[in-house]
């Protein structure tokens, strides 16, 4: 009992995180059809930043803040110097994020070695909680992860779908030339995204390089667990990420702590019984 | 106010060739553009929009030129855009077509359009994909005029629609065009065309054939079957 619990808080707050990391990965696909494979890169880019940061101020929350802003106009820079003119071209995009991605882990290597790291977190959140009825406590710091992700998802549910630039990007999304046949300036429009989705990444990767440790290959796990979410989910729908995110944390950790020589294997099946009977994902539209 | 001039153009897509030299103006009289299905209407709409590159020719509008730019350019040069198939937006609400869209220097407003198609304004929390064929291109047309657009470009807005609705429709436009408002139709429905353009531009195999007179056309059974194909 006391496992199952364990397991299932774990699952929960680690969705909190892929949330976190698969939310920026949504909008970008999903609005702009950019598939971008360096997302586990940008992911262990902030991981380090705000490792740095809040290694040399002493504080947490700088750390998080270099780390979400230092990510959003690094994404950006990338968007517009290198992806912008190929971004309907599926394979390029791919083949540039992933050049992207490999040269981002091989610097990162060279620069911060081949040891892990993990970010101490924000002594005000570092205690435990006692779980009613049980006489165990689960650490503050994770629960809070998730609190993030839930003020994160109202927040971004909030300004797609209820603001006027919301209407925009949902507009976007639907039909892109239509967008700027109406003369709405889609470029302008694009560039914000990747560079909320940017920002995105690099919050989750202060908050996850906090909760978890991080080094050399934790930008491949990410962008795995993250197009999984998506895939999962729906392409573009914050809804869909968020039960996408639960699956893939909630199943994921199960599959980790009962049966974990099959972890891997139960969730790609997860993943290939959803795509077999809804190529769409879970909340996307049909194509 | 500004003409535009579309000479020489020619279109396609891939290696073939859909239109073969267009030349074509429009001033201050609405006109419309007819001819069969496959005859590169649609294809010289987008061309204008630049939807669909134009392979020769050029498209100017007053002073600019449109060849080369990108549609939100050219939106914003004043060209007003209803696609064929009217291309609403299924995520977005009526109302939220129209707010998007909305400038607080703009003459149209949402309100004025909800004036002009009272229908709409009933329908307002509706989503996109929810409305009737009717009420998609009222929105259609209405989200083209939130842009303030000096010419209104048409495309087959009276296709799949009932004939009330059509008439109901052409009421509307042509009380656009008494106030001014400079049209460039598309369409394959010769009486809806005539209720607001005297001038029939024919278009066949990509190329121009005629310009005739909307009246001559709708009394010559002979003209129609040689230009549209209908009897």
């Amino acid at each position: 009992m006391t496992q199952f619990i364990f397991t299932f808080l774990n699952g929960l707050t680690l969705a909190g995180l892929y949330f976190l990391v698969a939310s920026g990965l949504t909008l970008i696909f999903g609005l702009m059809r950019v598939i971008n494979l360096a997302h586990g890169a940008f992911y262990l880019l902030a991981g380090y930043v705000s490792w740095t940061i809040a290694d040399k101020t002493d504080n947490w929350f700088y750390g998080a803040v270099a780390g979400a802003l230092t990510l959003g106009v690094f994404g950006t820079l990338v968007y517009v110097l290198l992806l912008r003119k190929f971004q309907y071209e599926e394979l390029r995009v791919a083949l540039i994020t992933l050049g992207v991605s490999l040269v981002l882990a091989q610097a990162m290597l060279a620069i911060f070695g081949g040891d892990y790291y993990q970010t101490n977190s924000p002594e005000s959140v570092s205690f435990s909680v006692p779980i009613p009825g049980l006489g165990l406590s689960y650490p503050f710091f994770r629960i809070f992860v998730l609190i993030l992700a839930i003020i994160v998802a109202v927040g971004l549910w909030v300004f797609i779908s209820k603001t006027r630039y919301g209407a925009i990007i949902r507009a976007g999304v639907d039909d892109t030339t239509m967008v700027s046949a109406l003369g709405i300036n889609v470029q302008a429009v694009f560039i914000w995204i990747f560079f909320l989705g940017s920002v995105l990444v690099g919050f989750a990767g202060s908050v996850g390089g906090t909760t978890n440790s991080f080094g050399m290959g934790t930008d491949g796990d990410y962008l795995l667990f993250s197009l999984q979410v998506v895939i999962i989910g729906g392409l573009g729908s914050i809804g869909g990420v968020a039960i996408g995110s639960f699956l893939v944390g909630v199943i994921g950790q199960f599959a980790t702590g009962y049966y974990p020589t099959f972890a891997g294997i139960i969730t790609f099946a997860m993943l290939i019984l959803i795509l077999a009977f809804r190529p769409q994902g879970i909340l996307g539209k049909k194509q | 106010m500004s003409d535009l001039i579309i000479s020489g153009v020619e279109a396609g897509y891939g290696h073939v060739r859909v239109l073969h030299g267009i030349n074509l103006k429009v001033s201050d009289k609405p006109v419309a553009l007819m001819g069969r299905n496959g005859m590169g209407k649609t294809t010289l709409a987008q061309a204008i929009m630049g939807i669909n590159a134009t392979t020769a020719g050029t498209i100017t509008y007053g002073d600019v030129t449109l060849t080369g730019l990108t549609p939100t350019k050219i939106a914003q040069a004043g060209i007003g855009y209803v696609p064929q198939g009217r291309r609403v937006f299924p995520s977005l609400t009526v109302d939220e077509h129209l707010r998007i869209l909305e400038k607080r220097t703009s003459k149209w407003t949402a309100k004025k359009v909800y004036e002009l198609f009272p229908r709409l304004a009933e329908r307002k929390k509706n989503g996109g994909a929810m409305l009737s064929g009717g009420e998609q291109q009222m929105l259609a047309i209405g989200r083209a005029l939130m842009t303030d657009p000096t010419l209104l470009l048409m495309d087959e807005p009276s296709e799949g629609l009932a004939p009330a609705i059509v008439e109901h429709l052409g009421n509307s436009l042509r009380d656009l065009v008494a106030q001014g408002q400079r049209v460039l139709l598309i369409e394959q429905n010769l009486k809806f065309a005539s209720t607001l353009c005297d001038e029939i531009v024919i278009l066949s195999n990509g190329e121009i054939q005629a310009t005739v007179s909307s009246k001559e056309l709708r009394a010559s059974a002979e003209l129609q079957n040689k230009y549209l194909g209908v009897a």
